[in-house]
C-alpha cells in the first residue's frame, strides 16, 4: 500500500503525541456547563444528610438529645456514635497509622467536629434539624499550641495512655508524652552535630511555616448508594484516590470489594484536599445502607475549611554550617509538626513525615539530620500535600530559606552561595545525606539562565540604590528579589519503601485498540484539572502511533479501571504515565508480529515509524497501525490470540526529581505593607514535557496558590480554638486583581529511568513558589538587618518587620 | 419550613413555574429543580463567583439571592449563552487559550465575562482582570482567563466589523 | 448554608412596607440587594422571620442631580453610581469609592441604601457619606424624616433609624473641591483595613474648608471636625497634613481582628488618610 499523501512530518503532527500543545478534550463540557460533579449527581430518591458540628475545640459530650430535630418535618433519622458503635464505625482508620471518630465518641477534639449525623428528605430540611439536636457540652482545657500540648497534664486522647496513665506506644513507636505522636528521624545525628559545632561558620533560624488549607473551589460531597437488591454499595465523590477509598470502605464496613463500585466524577480542583476519608463518607455510607435510599452530604464551605485536611503547620528549626568560603558543611532540622486532633496525615505508612527528608535540597550538603516530633492538639485534623508531594513544600521553604539565612552569616550573595553548593551534573544519580537518590539534574545551567533572564546584576545595582533612595528619604518602597532554587521529589512510589495502608503505591493504565483503529485507555488515576484525558493520549498516541483525537482516556470508576493508587504528590504523570507508556509498548510489540504476519517478513524486519510498522529497508512495505488493529480483530494469526489490548502495572524503581529556579521582584511599601509584585519570572525543568501548553498553566496555577500561602493564607485559631479564618472573607484566594502575570520558561533534563523520561510539574511551582515569594520579602528587609520573618506576609505583618527594624522612624 | 409559593421564572428562554419556599437560594431552584447545573456552589457567601448568573442584564451570584426575590425575572446560564452547534466565542476561546483547568469556575468565569464584553468591548488586561475580580479561580492563576477573554473580544470585534 | 424559613413579603408601595414593618415589629427586616443580609441568614447570623424585599417599591432608583444637592434612591446600586456619568461629574467621590467596594457582582445588587443603613462598620458608603454631609430620609408610620448622616450610626449595627422606619433615600449637598477616597484592603471583596474620604476647597492655595471621615477603624465610622480643621487656613503643607491625621487618630478606635492588631491599623489610618488629603488637595 502506498503513503503518498502525507509526509513523515505530517503524519507525526496528526498523532497530536508527545511534545505538542493539544488543546484540551475535556474543555468542551466543562466550557458550555456539562461538567459531572458529584454535587450535579441527582438519583432517584435521593436524600440530604449533614452534620451537627462542635461550636468547641475540646468538650466533653453530655447528651445528645435527638427528639425534636425528629419532629422537623422532613427530617429521617439523625445518627450519633452511639449508632455506628455496633457497626464498629464509630471510629474509621486514618492513613496515617492513627484512627478518627466518625462522629464525636463521648468528646470532641477541634471546632467544627462532626457530632451527628441528620438524614432528611432535602437540604433545607437537613438545615432545620441540625439546629434543632440538643448537645450538652461540658468544656475543657483547649490546647492550641504544639509546645504546650507536649508539657500539658491534658489527656487529649485517652487512647494515649495505658490504665496507670503513661503514654502507649504509637503507630510510629513510643511517645515521649500522652499528646506526643511519634518521633521520625532520618540521618546521621552524631556526626552530624559534630560538623555543626566544630564549623566555622553556622547559622541558626527557627521558623513556623503556619497552618492553610488546599480550598479547592469544589469542597468534599459524596452520594452513597446501597442497592439492597443486589448487595452493591455505589459511591459517587470528590476522591482523588478511588481505588484505595474503596479498599478502606471494604475494610471497615465488612462489603466484600466487588460489591463496592467508587467513582470519582469531574472534580473541582483537589490540591491534596480530597485524598482522604471523611466522616461524611462514612455516614453517607451508613446512612444508605439504613435508609435503602441514595445519601448525599456535600461540604458547605466552613465545613470545608474547618474540618477537612489542612496543610502544613510545621514549627522548624534548623542550623546550617560552612565553611568561610560558603560551602556548605552539615544540616540539622528539627520539626514540631501540629497534626491536630487525630493524626490523619495522607503519606505512605513508612513517612510519618512525608519526604521531610528532601530538606538537603539541590544542595550537595555532606552531612545531615532530621527530627520530626509529631503532636496532637485540639485543631482539625489532617496534615495533607497542598498541590506538592509529601511535606516537600515544607522542606524546600525550610532549606531555602535556611540558605539566606546562612548567605547572611557569611555576608554572601545568596544567589552565590546556592551556585557554590549546587550538586553538579556530573554527581547525578546523586545519594543525598538524608537518603534519596536523586535521579537527574543540571542546576548550574538552569540558575544560569534564570539569573541572565532577570537580569540579575542589574536588579542587584538597582535594589542597591533604592536602598539609599530610602535612606535618603526620596522613597518609602523598598525592593525585594525573592530567589528560589528547588528540587521536589515526587512520582511515590517504588512499592519496596512506599504504601498507603499496606496498599503499593505502584499505578495502571490498560488499553484496548477497537478494530477501526481507535482506542480506550483507563487509568488508576484520576484527573482534578490536570488535564489527563488529553496529555496521558498524548502519550499513547506517540508510543502506539494512533491519533491522540481516536484515544479515550477514562479515570476515577473502580468498576473499570485497573487499580492504582490515584492522583496527588505528581505522581500521575511518574507512575501512571509511563505505565500508559509500558502498555502501549506491549500493544506495539502485539503489533509488530501481526505486522510482520501480514508483510510476510520475520519480525525482526519489520521497524516501528510514527504510526506504521515498515519493512527494514524497504520503507514502501507498510502496515499502518490502523491496518493492524483491524487485521488484530478479522485474521486468524497463527501464534497470535485475536484482540489488540494490554496492562501495565508500573512499579517505578526511583521518585522523580523534577527542579526549577525561580525569581521574584516586589516593591514594598513600608508604611502599609502592601506588597506590589513586579516580576516573576519562573523556569522548570519537569524532564520531559509532554504538554507544553499543560505545563504552562501548571505552573501559573501552582505559583498562584504559592503567592497565597506566601501572602495571607492562613488557618489561625484563636486560644479557645475558634477558626478565624472560615469563609472566603479571611481565608485568602486571590483574585484576577492581586496575581501578575508570570514569565515562564525550561530546560529539559529527562528522568534516565522513567519510560519517557518525565518527572511531573504540577506541583513544582507551588513548592518552589512559596519561598520565592517569601525570600522577595525577606530580602527587602535584609539591608535593615532582617534574618527571618514567618508567612504569611499580610499586610500587618510586613509593616510588623518595618516596624522592628525601626523603618517607621 | 414555610409555606411554598408559587413562582415564575425565565431561564435561558424557558418560563419555568414551580412551588418552592421563599428561602430556597436560586442556585438551588437553577440546579436541583430546574436540573440547570452548569452555575456552580464554591464559597456560599457571595465570594467566588462559581454561580454566576445573569439576570436582567446583570451578572449575580446566585448563591446570594432567594428564589423569590427572582420571581418574574429573566435568567441566563451557561447553558444559555452557548452549546455544541452555537458556542459562544468565549467558549471557545477559553478552550484555545487554555483558560481553564479543573472546571468548576468555567461557567461562572464566562458568563461574567459575557456581561463584561458586553458592557467594555475593548477592555485592556487591566479592566479584565478588576471586572473579574468577583470570579475565584483556583487552577490557573487568572494569566489564561485574561488571555481567553481578550481573545475573545478581539474575535467578536472582528465579527461585528465583517458584519458592517 | 441555609438560612432558616421566613416569610416573605414584595410590597408595591411604602405604605406596604411600613405596615408589614407595623405587624411584626423587630421580627420583620427590609432588604434591598440583600448581599449584607442574606451571607447573614445563611450563615444563621440573623434571624429574620419576615423579610421584605423592596425591589418593587416604586421611586427609590432614582438619581437626580440638582443645583444645591445630589438625591440618591435608596435603591440605586453600586453599579448604578458608576454608570451614571452626571453623577461622576458632579460628585466624582462617589465612583471612586464605588469601584472600591466589593466586586462587580456586588455591585449589581448591592445599594446605596442597604450600605448606609445597616450600621455595618466596615462598609463603605456611611463614612462617604458623612464626609459629603449627606442627609438621610427615612420614613415610618409618623412620617417622614432626614437624619444628618453625622448623627446617624450610634454603635455597630445601631442607627438613629428605628425599626419601623425605612431608609430611602439620601441626600448630599453639592460637593466642592478637590475629592479622593483612600481605601487599604487585603483583597477584592475585602472590608477596608483603613479607608478615608477626603473632600476640600482651595481657595488661592490655602485650604477654605475640609471634611474628612475614616472607615472600619470603631464601631461606626468616624468623621472627625478636627481634622478637617486642622487643614482649613493653612497651605496643606506637612505641618497640617499632621495635624489632621493626629486628630483623626485621636477620633478612631480601632480593634484587633485579622486584618491586624491595633498599633497596625493605626498607623496605617494616618497613611492613609495623608494619602487621601494629598490626592484631594492635588485635585483641588
Amino acid at each position: 500500500m502506498k503513503d503518498e499523501v502525507t509526509s513523515r512530518e505530517e503524519r507525526i503532527d496528526n498523532l497530536k503525541g508527545m511534545g505538542c500543545s493539544r488543546k484540551r478534550v475535556e474543555d468542551a463540557r466543562f466550557t458550555q456547563g456539562k461538567g459531572n460533579y458529584v454535587d450535579d449527581i441527582k438519583l432517584d430518591g435521593m436524600i440530604f444528610g449533614d452534620f451537627v458540628r462542635s461550636p468547641y475545640a475540646h468538650a466533653r459530650i453530655k447528651s445528645i438529645d435527638t427528639a425534636a430535630a425528629l419532629e422537623v418535618p422532613g427530617v429521617l433519622a439523625v445518627l450519633t456514635a452511639k449508632d455506628l458503635e455496633p457497626l464498629g464505625l464509630h471510629w474509621m482508620p486514618t492513613l496515617a497509622g492513627d484512627k478518627q471518630m466518625v462522629l464525636a465518641d463521648g468528646k470532641v477534639l477541634f471546632q467544627g467536629q462532626e457530632v451527628a449525623f441528620v438524614v432528611a428528605e432535602d437540604r433545607f430540611a437537613a438545615a432545620d434539624g441540625i439546629e434543632a439536636v440538643e448537645v450538652e457540652y461540658e468544656e475543657l482545657e483547649v490546647l492550641v499550641d504544639p509546645f504546650k500540648s507536649l508539657e500539658s497534664d491534658v489527656v487529649l486522647r485517652e487512647d494515649t495512655v495505658d490504665e496507670a496513665g503513661k503514654p502507649v506506644d504509637g503507630a510510629h513507636g513510643p511517645r515521649k508524652h500522652h499528646n506526643h505522636i511519634f518521633t521520625w528521624e532520618a540521618g546521621d545525628k552524631d556526626p552530624t552535630f559534630e560538623v555543626i559545632d566544630n564549623a566555622e561558620v553556622v547559622a541558626t533560624e527557627s521558623m513556623y511555616y503556619h497552618r492553610t488549607h488546599p480550598c479547592p473551589l469544589e469542597t468534599c460531597g459524596c452520594v452513597a448508594s446501597m442497592d439492597k437488591v443486589n448487595g452493591k454499595l455505589t459511591v459517587w465523590g470528590t476522591f482523588q484516590a478511588p481505588h484505595a477509598i474503596r479498599t478502606v470502605v471494604s475494610l471497615i464496613t465488612g462489603i466484600e470489594e466487588h460489591n463496592i463500585r467508587i467513582i470519582s466524577p469531574d472534580i473541582g480542583g483537589g490540591f491534596g484536599n480530597k485524598v482522604g476519608a471523611y466522616p461524611g463518607y462514612i455516614c453517607s455510607a451508613v446512612a444508605s445502607i439504613v435508609t435503602g435510599k441514595p445519601v448525599k452530604w456535600i461540604e458547605d464551605r466552613m465545613d470545608n475549611l474547618m474540618t477537612t485536611a489542612f496543610a502544613r503547620d510545621y514549627h522548624m528549626t534548623g542550623r546550617i554550617s560552612a565553611t568561610k568560603e560558603g560551602k556548605i558543611t552539615g544540616l540539622h532540622c528539627h520539626v514540631t509538626a501540629d497534626h491536630g486532633g487525630f493524626d490523619a496525615c495522607a503519606d505512605p505508612t513508612k513517612f510519618p513525615a512525608g519526604f521531610m527528608n528532601i530538606c538537603t535540597g539541590s544542595y550537595d550538603i555532606p552531612t545531615a539530620f532530621l527530627e520530626v516530633d509529631g503532636v496532637y492538639t485540639n485543631k482539625a485534623p489532617g496534615g495533607v500535600s497542598y498541590r506538592c508531594s509529601f511535606r516537600v513544600t515544607e522542606a524546600v521553604y525550610f532549606i531555602e530559606r535556611m540558605i539566606e539565612v546562612l548567605a547572611i552569616e557569611l555576608n554572601m550573595d545568596a544567589a552565590e552561595l546556592r551556585r557554590i553548593n549546587f550538586i553538579k551534573k556530573e554527581q547525578f544519580p546523586y545519594t543525598a545525606a538524608l537518603g534519596w537518590e536523586y535521579d537527574s539534574g543540571d542546576y548550574h545551567t538552569a540558575w544560569d539562565k534564570a539569573l541572565k533572564a532577570v537580569d540579575y546584576d542589574g536588579l542587584r545595582a538597582e535594589q542597591a540604590q533604592r536602598v539609599e533612595d530610602f535612606k535618603a528619604g526620596k522613597t518609602r518602597s523598598l525592593m525585594g528579589i525573592g530567589l528560589s532554587f528547588f528540587t521536589e521529589i515526587v512520582g511515590a512510589g517504588p512499592v519496596k519503601n512506599c504504601d498507603i495502608l499496606g496498599l503499593g503505591m505502584f499505578d495502571s493504565c490498560e488499553i484496548r485498540i477497537h478494530p477501526t483503529g481507535s482506542a480506550i485507555a483507563r487509568l488508576g488515576t484520576i484527573s482534578q484539572g490536570q488535564g489527563h484525558a488529553t496529555t496521558f493520549a498524548q502519550i499513547l498516541a506517540s508510543e502506539i502511533g494512533l491519533p491522540a483525537d481516536s484515544i479515550t482516556i477514562e479515570e476515577g470508576d473502580t468498576d473499570t479501571a485497573p487499580y492504582g493508587l490515584g492522583t496527588y504528590g505528581s505522581r500521575s504523570t511518574p507512575v501512571a504515565g509511563a505505565a500508559t507508556a509500558m502498555a502501549g509498548r506491549k500493544i506495539r510489540a502485539k503489533a509488530q508480529m501481526i505486522a510482520a504476519y501480514l508483510l510476510e517478513v520475520h519480525d525482526d524486519d519489520v521497524e516501528f515509524d510514527v504510526d506504521r510498522f515498515v519493512v527494514k529497508g524497504a520503507p514502501e512495505r507498510f502496515k499502518t497501525m490502523k491496518e493492524i488493529a483491524f487485521a488484530a480483530y478479522n485474521q486468524a494469526i497463527p501464534g497470535i490470540e485475536p484482540g489488540l489490548e494490554a496492562v501495565s502495572y508500573y512499579d517505578p524503581p526511583n521518585m522523580t526529581y523534577p527542579f526549577g529556579a525561580y525569581v521574584c521582584v516586589m516593591d514594598i511599601d513600608v508604611d502599609t505593607g502592601v506588597a506590589d509584585i513586579r516580576r516573576f519570572y519562573a523556569l522548570d525543568d519537569c524532564g520531559t514535557r509532554i504538554n507544553p501548553m499543560v505545563i504552562e498553566g501548571q505552573v501559573h496555577g501552582g505559583l498562584t496558590e504559592a503567592l497565597a500561602v506566601a501572602l495571607g493564607q492562613e488557618i489561625a485559631y484563636d486560644d479557645m480554638g475558634n477558626v478565624k479564618t472560615g469563609t472566603l472573607m479571611d481565608f485568602f484566594l486571590p483574585t484576577a486583581w492581586e496575581v501578575p502575570n508570570y514569565e515562564t520558561d525550561y530546560t529539559v533534563t529527562p528522568s534516565p529511568h522513567h519510560p519517557i523520561g518525565a518527572k511531573g510539574v504540577g506541583e513544582s511551582p507551588h513548592v518552589g513558589g512559596v519561598p520565592c515569594f517569601s525570600n522577595a520579602i525577606q530580602d527587602a528587609f535584609r539591608p535593615f538587618g532582617n534574618r527571618h520573618t514567618n508567612m504569611p506576609h499580610d499586610h500587618w505583618r510586613i509593616w510588623k518587620t518595618a516596624n522592628e527594624l525601626g523603618l517607621h522612624g | 419550613m414555610s409555606k411554598k409559593q408559587h413562582y415564575k421564572i425565565t431561564v435561558n428562554g424557558k418560563e419555568e413555574e414551580f412551588l418552592a419556599e421563599p428561602r430556597e437560594l436560586l442556585i438551588y431552584t437553577l440546579r436541583e429543580r430546574l436540573n440547570i447545573t452548569g452555575p456552580h456552589i464554591g464559597c456560599e457567601t457571595s465570594h467566588c463567583g462559581a454561580c454566576t448568573v445573569t439576570i436582567d442584564g446583570k451578572s449575580v451570584k446566585s448563591c446570594t439571592m432567594f428564589v423569590a426575590q427572582a420571581d418574574g425575572k429573566d435568567i441566563t446560564t451557561i447553558e444559555g449563552i452557548g452549546g455544541p452547534d452555537d458556542l459562544h466565542p468565549l467558549q471557545n476561546a477559553f478552550k484555545e487559550h487554555h483558560g481553564l483547568q479543573c472546571g468548576y469556575c468555567t461557567p461562572g468565569m464566562i458568563t461574567r465575562a459575557t456581561k463584561l464584553l458586553e458592557e467594555n468591548p475593548n477592555p485592556t488586561e487591566e479592566d479584565i482582570r478588576f471586572g473579574m475580580a468577583g470570579n475565584i479561580c483556583r487552577c490557573t492563576g487568572y494569566q489564561n482567563i485574561v488571555k481567553s477573554i481578550m481573545a475573545a473580544a478581539a474575535e467578536m470585534n472582528a465579527a461585528k466589523e465583517a458584519a458592517e | 448554608m441555609i438560612p432558616a424559613a421566613f416569610e416573605y413579603y414584595r410590597p408595591k408601595d411604602m405604605a406596604g412596607v411600613l405596615s408589614i414593618l407595623e405587624e411584626h415589629g423587630d421580627d420583620a427586616r427590609v432588604m434591598a440587594g440583600g448581599h449584607s443580609l442574606i451571607p447573614m441568614m445563611k450563615l444563621r447570623m440573623a434571624d429574620v422571620p419576615h423579610l421584605i424585599d423592596l425591589q418593587d417599591v416604586e421611586g427609590m432608583s432614582g438619581i437626580e442631580i440638582g443645583v444645591e444637592a445630589i438625591r440618591i434612591g435608596a435603591m440605586v446600586t453600586q453599579h448604578d453610581i458608576i454608570d451614571h456619568e452626571p453623577l461622576a461629574s458632579a460628585a466624582p467621590i462617589l465612583r471612586e469609592a464605588a469601584l472600591q467596594i466589593a466586586d462587580p457582582q456586588v455591585r449589581y445588587m448591592g445599594t446605596v441604601g442597604g450600605n448606609v443603613a445597616n450600621g455595618d462598620p466596615g462598609n463603605d458608603m456611611p463614612g462617604l457619606m458623612q464626609c459629603l454631609d449627606a442627609a438621610f430620609t427615612v420614613v415610618g408610620p409618623d412620617g417622614e424624616r432626614d437624619i444628618p448622616a453625622r448623627d446617624f450610626y450610634e454603635a455597630a449595627y445601631m442607627t438613629a433609624r428605628e425599626d419601623e422606619e425605612v431608609l430611602t433615600a439620601v441626600t448630599i449637598p453639592m460637593p466642592k473641591g478637590g475629592y479622593a477616597y483612600e481605601k487599604q484592603k487585603r483583597k477584592i471583596g475585602d472590608y477596608a483595613t483603613a479607608a478615608a474620604a477626603v473632600q476640600i476647597v482651595n481657595d488661592g492655595g490655602t485650604c477654605a474648608s475640609a471634611s474628612i471621615a475614616m472607615t472600619n477603624l470603631s464601631d461606626t465610622p468616624i468623621y472627625s471636625e478636627a481634622a478637617g480643621a486642622a487643614l482649613v487656613g493653612t497651605s496643606v503643607d506637612d505641618a497640617a497634613m499632621n495635624a489632621a491625621v493626629a486628630a483623626m487618630l485621636g477620633d478612631i478606635d480601632p480593634t484587633e481582628d485579622n486584618r491586624g492588631p491595633i498599633a497596625f491599623k493605626k498607623h496605617v489610618a494616618g497613611v492613609i488618610l495623608r494619602r487621601a488629603i494629598e490626592r484631594a488637595w492635588s485635585r483641588a
